[in-house]
């Protein structure tokens, strides 16, 4: 299953730590090419007709779900749907014996969503023909967040060596900071990260990522500002990890005047999504000038139909000249 | 054992016994009691009639192994383990004498769960298995389990282990409590408000998305149980010490007079957190696997005598346990039939010698519990191990004699290979050169 | 080329086809309808931009020049089948009303045709759709025929036919090259 150089021969995307950049340079230029689908007047294909996919999504998601939902339909693939509530999960079934069964009725995908690390690897590792798409994990990774975040950066920026990523925020919990850190490493970028120590997780140096206390430090020079969401549920679980919203947004939330500040003039600023407006944002940042959150929703669309399109052998099967003559 | 046996003649052998220090080729006669009649060379001569005469030259001949740590899951979870297969498991591993901790169900906190333990291991035979007793009622960390009656029934020592005493108070009271009763606290050293997580804490937490778990959660416990041993008397015995914190704690507390003593387990020695990368539930243990300076650490303290002896927190689940998400799995590992292996891989890497190794096994748990096994000599009974040294043995864990098979190592290659192991003179565990046979399978040969 | 192929075309024999092709869509589309040449990648596209010239110089028109590639609309995806990975389609006109006459280097099976056309109707409505192709070799698979052929040539299934246009350097033709059958 190891990635050949200019192509993307997986079964499965679990992460992009494991990916060459060369495979993430094919599946940012497939998507490329399928951001140009989603423009047309009628916008389905009929490349994956007959296949079908399942959205095991076992943690709640609106965003992901249906711009997963939205590629696949796009490729004409038959779309079945599983929510946390819908699942046997919640009776007590295990999240392998769910997939068995589900696997049992011959799907070609399932796309995970799944609040413990490794899920989507325990997936692939135990259903050896179905492709598994990982559609967040834990903390782990969240490959497809983090390739249109990516091909966001390639479109605004124009490439990644060289250029200097900050990503602020609470990175210990995040699987969209790390699917962004290993992504970004590995296409030469250089990666900052921001906010309380509390929520920095050990170990980053080791993938060349520079840990900054403050805003004041990581902003400058940085060509993109990648801003996480905070969750209101890691104040309330006895984390400690910091006081209050009001006292993380003074320090760590980004606004224009901090911006005007510290910032380059074209700096671009990111957000995964959903903002939680006045947190971590200023209210009308994210549609300011700076801002190019809609562009990476509208990227993610374009993401995954590359990745449905490449794992179900798009290219795996389709590697040189053989079309009839 | 009450039923005579034939006298026996182990010849030719390499008998290493650290108690005495001997390490040299003789003959061991066995009486009809079970018991060692004499360790000599050339004892052919001087046997009895009918003596069976056993052929061990070129094979290491040591005492029947010491662990002070294992649990049997009788009562109540008899489908990961029960204390038949677990001394089957056992002497497979060339164990004779296994302490087995309270967490059952119904808990060992009473004499009768007790003597129940002990009278499934008398009907089985294949081993000595002594209960260790609740510290507290039910293991619930509230108030001292009728520890004087447990003893009396056939416990040798007191733990929660599984659960850590957070209760400073409980803790002191336990360890002057046992003091006064002569029998030590085994303490499972981990700070529950620090160690939220499902790994160590470090940089594979952090690219594997799980929580961590600091060092500190064991070494903030340790300080204030050793603390508490100082101030009570009590023997405080660290269990399945995991950090180099611990390790020096105990180490500067050891220099300082204070009884605390500490085992280590053949994961903690052998692996690092890196094995948890893939997210295989049977790398998940409590305290998890560490950072390779950990590791060193605690083979440093296995080789300045820190750390006394080797255990294996055999701790078996069934797949219902283990096969999900590694957040959600069980902890532990299960550990008799490889822990010999793990060991001499370490003299193989030249980070131990064997006289060491074997000790660790044998005399080390024993003397620290004040135990009667792990040595040999005329007298004492006859728990023996026969080890070929130049042969190996693949992990198959479909072929363990414990009824689980979560075990890291599966897979693995383990040098060296247990061929026999007698227990009171009689032989409960035979490798006839394609499978191992337990029990009455093995006598019969 | 290896030594088992057999030359078709020469450079100069291409480029007579190709006249021929444009001379024939000239008087075969009425001027009334706006005309389109929509080259199928790869193969078709170096073709429909040389005939686009040709249909210019004897109009004086220029015909709105597009490249389709139909990688996403393939019926074999799943074959096993070795695939051209994907290209970009490029069609800078409105369909709608347009004479589309789709330009491919060799007609085969047809498959490769169906599935142009089915991509066409996703971009609009065209008038009418034709096909124009230097090499007819045999072979369909489907009732599809072209309206516009440079060379009828026999060949075997396993053959593969190679198409280059002269340029500098490049002397060009059409080659038949002997598959392992």
């Amino acid at each position: 299953m190891a990635g050949t150089s200019g192509g993307f021969a997986r079964k499965d995307l679990l992460g992009l730590k494991d990916l060459s950049a060369e495979e993430i340079g094919h599946l940012l230029d497939v998507a490329e090419q399928f951001r140009g689908l989603n423009l047309r007047a009628v916008k389905k294909v009929p490349t994956l007709r007959g296949k079908s996919v399942i959205h095991l999504f076992l943690e709640p998601s609106t965003r992901t779900k249906t711009s997963f939902d939205i590629a696949a339909k796009r490729l004409s693939a038959d779309t079945f749907s599983i929510s946390g509530s819908s699942s046997s999960t919640t009776k007590g079934e295990t999240l392998l014996d769910t997939a068995k069964n589900l696997a049992a009725m011959h799907p070609d995908i399932i796309i995970l969503r799944h609040k413990r690390s490794g899920g989507a690897a325990l997936l692939a590792r135990e259903l050896p023909h179905t492709s598994i798409v990982n559609a967040g994990d834990g903390f782990c990774e969240h490959p497809t967040q983090g390739l249109l975040d990516l091909l966001t950066i390639r479109r605004s920026i124009g490439g990644f060596r060289g250029r200097v990523v900050s990503i602020v925020g609470d990175i210990m919990h995040s699987r969209v900071a790390r699917s962004a850190i290993y992504g970004l490493r590995t296409l030469g970028a250089e990666v900052r990260v921001c906010g309380p120590r509390t929520l920095i997780p050990p170990g980053l140096d080791s993938l060349g990522v520079e840990a900054h206390d403050h805003l004041e430090t990581a902003l400058p020079g940085a060509d993109v500002v990648m801003m996480l969401r905070i969750q209101q549920e890691r104040l309330e679980r006895g984390g400690h990890y910091f006081p209050s919203t009001r006292e993380y947004s003074r320090i760590w939330g980004l606004n224009r005047s901090k911006l005007e500040r510290w910032a380059r003039k074209d700096v671009i600023v990111m957000h995964p999504g959903p903002v939680n407006r006045g947190v971590e944002l200023e209210p009308e940042l994210a549609d300011s000038r700076w801002s190019v959150i809609l562009d990476q929703v509208e990227n993610g669309v374009a993401v995954r139909m590359a990745v449905l399109y490449l794992v179900l052998g798009g290219e795996r099967a389709a590697r040189s000249e053989g079309r009839g003559q | 054992m009450s039923n005579a046996i034939e006298p026996t003649l182990l010849q030719g052998g390499r008998v290493v016994d650290p108690a005495s220090g001997h390490d040299g080729v003789a003959d061991i006669l066995i009486g009809a009691d079970g018991h060692i009649v004499e360790l000599a060379p050339g004892l052919a001569d001087q046997c009895p009639a009918r003596t069976q005469i056993v052929d061990v030259s070129g094979r290491l001949v040591v005492p029947g192994f010491v662990d002070l740590h294992t649990h049997l899951r009788e009562p109540g979870h008899e489908y990961k383990e029960t204390v038949e297969t677990g001394s089957a498991s056992a002497v497979a591993g060339g164990f004779t004498t296994i302490l087995c901790m309270a967490n059952t169900n119904p808990v060992n906190d009473n004499g009768a769960v007790t003597r129940y333990i002990v009278s499934q291991s008398e009907a089985c035979g294949l081993a000595r298995v002594l209960p260790i007793g609740a510290l507290s009622h039910g293991m619930e960390g509230k108030k001292l389990a009728e520890i004087g009656d447990m003893l009396a029934n056939g416990a040798v020592a007191v733990s929660d282990d599984g659960l850590p005493v957070m209760d400073a108070h409980l803790m002191r009271r336990a360890l002057e409590y046992c003091a006064g009763l002569g029998v030590p606290v085994i303490a499972h050293e981990e700070d529950t408000c620090l160690s939220g997580g499902c790994m160590n804490e470090g940089r594979v937490s952090t690219l594997l998305g799980l929580r961590g778990i600091p060092d500190a959660a064991e070494d903030v416990l340790v300080s204030r149980d050793i603390i508490l041993a100082e101030l009570t008397g009590g023997h405080l015995h660290v269990a399945h010490v995991s950090t180099a914190g611990a390790v020096r704690l105990i180490r500067e507390a050891q220099a300082r007079g204070v009884h605390v003593t500490t085992e280590v387990t053949p994961h903690h020695f052998t692996l690092t957190d890196e094995a948890v990368v893939g997210y295989d539930p049977d790398t998940r243990m409590a305290p998890p696997l560490r950072s390779e300076e950990a590791r060193q650490a605690v083979v440093e303290g296995l080789r300045d005598g820190t750390i006394c002896c080797i255990a294996t927190d055999h701790a078996p689940h069934s797949t219902i346990e283990k096969e999900v998400e590694f957040e959600l799995s069980a902890c532990g590992v299960v550990g008799l039939e490889t822990a010999w292996g793990l060991t001499y891989r370490l003299v193989q890497q030249g980070e131990l010698d064997l006289m060491t190794a074997v000790r660790l096994l044998t005399s080390g748990p024993s003397q620290c519990f004040g135990l009667k096994t792990g040595t040999l000599g005329p007298g004492v009974a006859a728990d023996l191990v026969v080890i070929d040294l130049d042969a190996s043995t693949p992990v198959e864990v479909d072929e363990f004699h414990s009824r689980s098979r979560n075990s890291p190592f599966k897979g693995w290659e383990l040098p060296s290979r247990i061929e026999r192991t007698l227990f009171g003179g009689r032989t409960v565990y035979l490798w006839d050169g394609a499978e191992g046979r337990v029990g009455a399978e093995a006598t019969a040969r | 080329m290896t030594q088992n192929s057999k030359q078709i075309l020469d450079g100069e024999g291409v480029e007579r086809c190709l006249k021929r092709l444009a001379s024939e869509i000239v008087d075969d589309c009425d001027p009334e309808v706006p005309l389109a040449l929509v080259g199928i990648r790869s193969g078709g596209m170096p073709l429909a931009e040389r005939l686009a010239q040709l249909v210019e110089v004897a109009t004086n028109r220029a015909p709105s020049l597009g490249a389709i590639d139909i990688t996403l609309y393939r019926d074999d995806l799943y074959t096993g089948l070795e695939k051209p990975s994907l290209g970009e389609t490029v069609l800078p006109f409105a369909l709608d009303g347009y004479g589309v006459v789709l330009v491919d280097d060799v007609l085969f099976t047809g498959r490769t045709v169906r599935a142009a056309m089915g991509e066409l109707h996703d971009y609009g409505r065209p008038r009418w759709i034709r096909l124009a192709v230097l090499v007819d070799r045999g072979h369909r698979e489907l009732p599809i025929q072209a309206d516009f052929v440079g060379r009828r040539v026999e060949s075997k299934a396993s053959d593969r036919v190679q198409v280059e246009l002269k340029r500098d350097g490049v002397a060009g033709g059409a080659f038949l090259i002997g598959g392992q059958a």
